[in-house]
């Protein structure tokens, strides 16, 4: 019996401050819970979602095939992060195009399409617009928060803006900001979107068009930088998509045909990617990551910026990642260890780059369950629904 | 840790309520025990994942880290006490490592196989490697890269003008201060910069 997961909405009337100096009223937070909450509310987990994800982390849509949640592998009955102990709350940003508010929506002012209009968000933004949606849950303190890449961003700036609604915190595959390479790529992947013609200052909705060249491209190279060189190979090597019979070599000898597979494989996920995401969004949510950097007000000590927290930490990075490489995690462990913070620390030797945060690897999925495991154990609340 | 060193033997040495950093800690044991009966606080050091595992499961602080890699993680004199339980015998690096203990911690805590210990002496006259309970592997397929003695490792940290504070052999689970060279199957040293 699969998990059965529904997809349920919030209206927040009250406006929202940003970080911007801007604010936003009147939306909505798109969210899924599985699990049932306990008498004493102690045993929340929070799961905060990455660049193209959204709040429908794990189970499936009744009678729809193929539609488990992104971190299904993770959550759910009897898995790492057990939803038969804890009460597991998936939410979807501001910003997003996957139900909760953003630029495809209409300005509750103006009645007219946000577009490019629509604020910039951060993730200390969206952190405060999930504690919103915890107060109206009448959640107080989360038994943890957790993500991976850009959503352990997010649950590193929980324990920083609410350290005392957190007893611990997962963070996975992530950093505590992003390396001037790592803005080049999402420079490269926004250049591409707003240079589509059919992107329109971003007002596309109007002129009913999607910039989908620009969206192929931007997905293309983030595509190749959560892989890693060894996978890619081990994937497609050299091989071709389908060599012609008349040249010796395979070769077509042409420049505009598709002729090695990782050509077809990243214009088939340049496809499908631009099919669903929306252009807006993917401009919002590489800003919020250019932007977090919980130390850039502290003369870029992260030491003294991570002294505000106060929970239990678990992080995990994975060796072949060189987009939130494990040199970026141990700079967050050197700074926990500074301020003498509970912190554990795994290095999963794995082969597939960033996109093993969200992969089956026993180690890594081991130490997160005997996290869950110990946490449960400690205060046996947080297990008993 | 390792099941030839008495854990209780150990953490006597740990004075009540210090802060601990475990170099090699395996599955948190000795951490957990000092955690519970000593008010100790601090982090285990770990390559093995399964090791891992196993300290995050009963609630100890680890790192995943490679040894021979150094520590540069950790501050200068950050921890009270840091403990070398059947470590440094798999170091590469052991010497550096040795001072980066007395840097990271002001007191070292070290326990290792003393290669001096009778029985492996008289192995050694037969012609053979011993291979004893306590040094249970051939010698060509051994985790054990730095054999020494109790005897040289008082000459090592005296090369790095370590003092020791404290030193005796260990010889199952009792402590041998008569002729620890000769006496005990493994060595401890207390040692402070």
């Amino acid at each position: 019996m699969p998990l059965i997961a529904t997809s349920q909405s919030m209206f927040f009337e009250a406006p929202l401050a940003l970080q911007s100096g801007a604010s936003i009223r009147a939306y909505h937070l798109a969210f899924e819970t599985y699990g049932t909450l306990n008498a004493d509310k102690s045993n929340a987990v929070l799961i905060c979602h990455a660049l193209n994800a959204s709040h429908h982390v794990a189970g499936v849509y009744e009678g729809q095939d193929k539609s488990e949640g992104w971190w299904d592998n993770m959550i759910g009955p009897g898995k790492s992060v057990d939803t038969n102990r804890f009460f597991v709350i998936g939410v979807n940003n501001l910003g997003s195009c996957f139900g909760s508010t953003g630029p495809m929506h209409a300005h509750p002012d103006t009645g007219d399409i946000y577009g490019a209009d629509f604020p910039v968000v951060t993730v200390e933004d969206w952190v405060d617009a999930q504690a919103r949606l915890l107060d109206a849950l009448g959640i107080q303190t989360l038994a943890a928060v957790m993500g991976g890449s850009l959503g352990g961003m997010q649950a590193l700036s929980w324990t920083l803006r609410y350290p005392e609604r957190v007893a611990h915190a997962v963070v996975v595959a992530s950093a505590p900001n992003l390396t001037a390479e790592n803005i080049a790529f999402n420079e490269v992947a926004r250049r591409a979107i707003v240079t589509d013609p059919d992107f329109h200052g971003g007002h596309f909705y109007k002129h009913q068009v999607v910039p989908a060249r620009g969206l192929r491209i931007a997905r293309m190279i983030g595509h190749i930088t959560y892989l890693s060189d060894d996978v890619m190979n081990e994937k497609f090597g050299r091989e071709l998509r389908d060599a012609v019979t008349h040249n010796a070599t395979g070769y077509r000898y042409s420049t505009q045909d598709v002729e090695f597979q990782i050509e077809s494989y990243l214009r088939h996920q340049g496809d499908k990617f631009s099919e669903y995401f929306d252009a807006n969004t993917y401009l919002l949510i590489t800003r919020a990551l250019d932007y977090f950097d919980p130390a850039h007000t502290l003369g870029g000590n992260l030491t003294s910026a991570l002294a505000k927290a106060t929970c239990k930490f678990l992080l995990v990075s994975f060796t072949t990642d060189w987009r939130f490489s494990p040199k970026r995690s141990r700079e967050m462990v050197r700074a926990l260890l500074d301020n003498k913070r509970d912190v554990s620390y795994a290095e999963i030797d794995a082969p597939h780059g960033h996109d093993a945060f969200l992969l089956n690897d026993e180690r890594y999925l081991n130490v997160v369950r005997s996290y869950f495991d110990n946490m449960a154990q400690a205060h046996p609340a947080r297990g008993a629904n | 840790m390792s099941e030839h060193v008495n854990l209780q033997a150990i953490a006597r040495l740990v004075p009540e309520g210090s802060r601990v950093l475990d170099l090699g800690c395996g599955d948190g044991a000795l951490l957990d025990y000092l955690q519970k009966h000593r008010a100790c606080s601090g982090y285990g050091v770990e390559i093995d994942d399964r090791n891992i595992q196993a300290c995050v499961k009963r609630g100890v602080n680890v790192i995943q880290l490679n040894l021979d890699e150094g520590l540069s993680m950790f501050a200068d004199q950050s921890f009270d006490v840091v403990l070398q339980i059947d470590t440094l015998q798999h170091l590469r690096n052991a010497e550096v490592m040795l001072r980066e203990t007395v840097r990271v911690g002001r007191t070292g805590i070290l326990a290792f196989p003393n290669f001096a210990h009778w029985p492996n002496r008289l192995s050694i006259l037969t012609g053979r490697m011993p291979v004893t309970k306590r040094l249970p592997f051939q010698w060509y397929d051994t985790p054990n890269i730095r054999v020494g003695t109790f005897a040289d490792f008082e000459q090592l940290a005296l090369q790095n003008q370590l003092k020791i504070i404290d030193s005796f052999g260990l010889q199952e689970g009792q402590e041998a201060r008569f002729w620890p060279n000769l006496m005990a199957g493994t060595a401890v040293f207390k040692l402070q910069r």
